[in-house]
């Protein structure tokens, strides 16, 4: 009975494939929410959910690091963000126009078929999947930083560079000039 | 394990999404909100090539998507305060009426 | 040593000798496990608020609840009871979803705090080696929850308290990240079980327990604290909800259980950050002995000492809460941005060069110590004066010689002219 047991386990579908379904019906739900909702709030709202689930994602691919940093900085920072602007530029929310532009019919018709055209040519390649045993995942992220402070340094430096900059003129952009 | 074919239908499922709300919405918000779908897309991508790559000691793919991430942040912060300064000085954000510059 | 001992190992165990297949016996354990540490914070709030209402009674000269039960312990059930058979209101017009979702998040970013806490050497849900990081993202769920219902209640209090929730919450995560970032520099780890068994103190091959992070980084968890307490929006940070001015916060629009959810969030996640405090800076389940004896009795040691030091930062948050004015919104906010993130930076700064200096670990131990004095001196510098001006200020509004000299009588014609 137990060797039968295993081959039937061994037919089922793994762990990881039944949590990867799980989490990918989630996000692309989501993701349609991102496009088809009228109430732009719920778009921000889906827009939090796919975030999660790609997050998700990045967990199931053994990333950990990048799951969380994709919480923290997406729903911590971005989601909030949006939803301030959102709440900001109000009236908006209860258009009773519809949120589509003139040209929403034939976007439709085209990104429809490059997705179809795209996911034909994904299941054509053979791709190559060696999927190696990852080892300690605490060795990835001691890694992740030593990058950071090597190979990446110019870039990291950049990129903290820009930051500032985007901090400043946002600020400047987004300040009220009529309290002056 | 799950095949790799997935995880990139998966991502260009999402690309699709956040293209049409990028083409197809009125709101610019709701264009920006497309435009962060589709840098998620391309991550989810970076991240399955770097797991399902040979050598997975070359951290490449996770790091750029960490700066990814990183620009999607700051291309949301200026994209939100252009946007709220335009509503502040045409009390509107829809994109069809933003045509100032049309001849 | 018996560090190696796991809660879920010697469950998959038992349910493996019990005749179970092995991914069952997995998926039953962690399953288990998850129950129960679910329910252990469902349950603690009760306890919680009772003791926050027999503390804060004691502090104002009261005896606080004491007909249901001895000691009034049922009080809170009674209270539970009757909030769960309110009935359930919904605003006209309000967002059904968004409206409904809002307090499920609310719970769910504060219990899943609790898979990463080690209760006792072995005893933690999962020893994720992001730990830190992991509760930093969660934080930014109760963010999302708060701001969805304060948008959804469809009443515009609600938004603007939404909008001041925000505020806080963002400001004061800064500080509280960058705080909780000087013990996994020291340590060169992000998970929680390692840092807790890393604050042992070995001496003869006895485990004294006190190589606790507070002795040697007391700034960090000064800056960690004070910011853990606008994170719980506990007093002297909790004008966003302040009981005795506003009528409330975001919340406003919820009745019976959906309120009372709300309101176990706040409560369990001023425990649970009281514990990330413990967890990073007081020693986990570190204490004499805890690791020198045999399986279970290690464990039951380290669980007993891991919550009398949680509850004693509970109890020492309540006395705040019992004796500290509110501040005001301007306070708090230049509090954050202009004296805990400047300070928390350069602490941090200072620690990654101190890390660095030759002379082995005395002198880099002893330079980490030292910033951390100068940190401390200068917040308490800063508190320092900042209460001498008000309370000259203060003084000064209530005077009445001052008063008077500000009360001229209008000018005449003669008046007026005199003065020129």
């Amino acid at each position: 009975m137990p060797a039968n047991l295993d081959e039937l386990i061994a037919q089922l579908p793994t762990f990881q494939q039944f949590m990867f379904v799980q989490v990918a019906l989630f996000t692309a739900v989501m993701a349609l929410l991102v496009v088809l909702a009228r109430n732009l709030f719920h778009n921000a709202l889906a827009l939090v959910g796919a975030l999660f689930g790609v997050a998700g994602l990045y967990a199931l691919l053994e990333a950990e690091f990048l799951a969380v940093s994709q919480v923290l900085i997406y729903v911590g920072g971005i989601s909030t963000l949006i939803t301030f602007a959102i709440m900001l530029t109000r009236g908006m929310m209860f258009g009773d126009t519809s949120p589509n532009n003139r040209q929403a019919g034939t976007a439709a018709i085209v990104i429809g078929t490059m997705f179809s055209v795209m996911a034909g040519f994904l299941l054509q390649v053979p791709w190559q999947e060696a999927y190696v045993e990852l080892g300690d995942g605490q060795a990835i992220i001691a890694n992740l930083g030593r990058l950071f402070v090597n190979e990446y340094l110019i870039p990291f430096e950049m990129m903290a560079l820009l930051l500032l900059v985007v901090l400043a003129g946002a600020i400047m952009l987004a300040r009220d000039h009529m309290i002056e | 394990m799950v095949p790799i074919t997935w995880y990139l239908i998966l991502a260009a499922f999402l690309f699709s999404c956040g293209l049409y709300a990028a083409l197809a919405r009125r709101n610019a918000i709701a264009v920006l909100i497309g435009v962060e779908l589709m840098l998620n897309a391309v991550n989810i991508n970076l991240i399955a090539f770097w797991r399902y790559g040979e050598n997975v000691e070359n951290l490449a793919g996770q790091m750029f998507s960490i700066f990814v991430i990183a620009i999607a942040a700051a291309e949301a912060a200026v994209g939100l305060a252009l946007i709220i300064s335009v509503y502040r000085n045409r009390k509107t954000v829809n994109l069809d009426e933003l045509d100032v510059l049309q001849g | 040593m018996q560090q190696e001992w796991l809660w879920s190992d010697s469950l998959i165990n038992l349910f493996t000798g019990l005749g179970m297949p092995k991914f069952l016996a997995i998926g039953l354990a962690y399953g288990l496990g998850a129950f129960i540490l679910a329910n252990v914070g469902l349950i603690l709030t009760l306890a919680l608020i009772w003791i926050m209402r027999k503390v804060l009674s004691r502090i104002q000269d009261r005896i606080g609840p004491n007909r249901v039960g001895r000691y009034g312990l049922f009080q809170t059930v009674a209270d539970a009871m009757k909030l769960l058979s309110k009935e359930v209101i919904r605003p006209a017009h309000s967002d059904m979803i968004t409206y409904d979702l809002a307090p499920v998040f609310s719970v769910f970013g504060v219990i899943m705090i609790l898979a990463v806490i080690p209760f006792a050497p072995g005893l933690i849900g999962v020893d994720l080696n992001i730990g830190v990081l992991y509760l930093v993202a969660l934080g930014s769920v109760g963010i999302m929850a708060d701001l969805m219902a304060g948008w959804s209640s469809n009443n515009k209090y609600a938004l603007l308290a939404g909008f001041r929730v925000v505020a806080q919450l963002l400001s004061y995560e800064i500080p509280m990240v960058l705080s909780m970032l000087a013990p996994v520099l020291l340590l060169g780890t992000m998970r929680m079980g390692e840092i807790s068994a890393a604050q042992g103190l070995h001496v003869l091959g006895l485990n004294l327990g006190f190589g606790w992070l507070v002795f040697l980084m007391p700034g960090a968890f000064l800056i960690f604290f004070i910011s853990a307490l606008a994170e719980s929006e506990q007093t002297p940070f909790d004008l966003l909800e302040a009981e005795s001015e506003l009528i409330s916060g975001f919340h406003i629009e919820y009745s019976g259980m959906k309120f009372a959810m709300f309101f176990l969030a706040q409560f369990i996640n001023t425990f649970f950050l009281g514990a990330i405090a413990v967890t990073l800076f007081l020693g986990g389940w570190q204490g004499p002995f805890v690791d020198n004896l045999p399986a279970p009795f290690s464990q039951i040691l380290g669980l007993i000492y891991f919550n009398i030091k949680t509850f004693a930062v509970y109890i020492a948050i309540v006395w705040i809460k019992g004796t500290f004015p509110r501040i005001r919104v301007d306070q708090m906010m230049s509090f954050a941005w202009k004296v805990l993130v400047p300070l928390v930076l350069s602490l941090i700064l200072w620690e990654m060069i101190a890390l660095k200096l030759p002379g082995g670990a005395v002198i880099q131990y002893g330079a980490v110590l030292v910033g951390n004095l100068v940190v401390i001196g200068v917040v308490l510098n800063i508190l320092g004066n900042h209460f001498k001006r008000e309370q000259v200020r203060s003084k000064r509004a209530f005077e009445p010689k001052t008063l008077i000299g500000t009360m001229r009588p209008a000018p005449t014609a003669e008046t007026a002219a005199a003065g020129d």
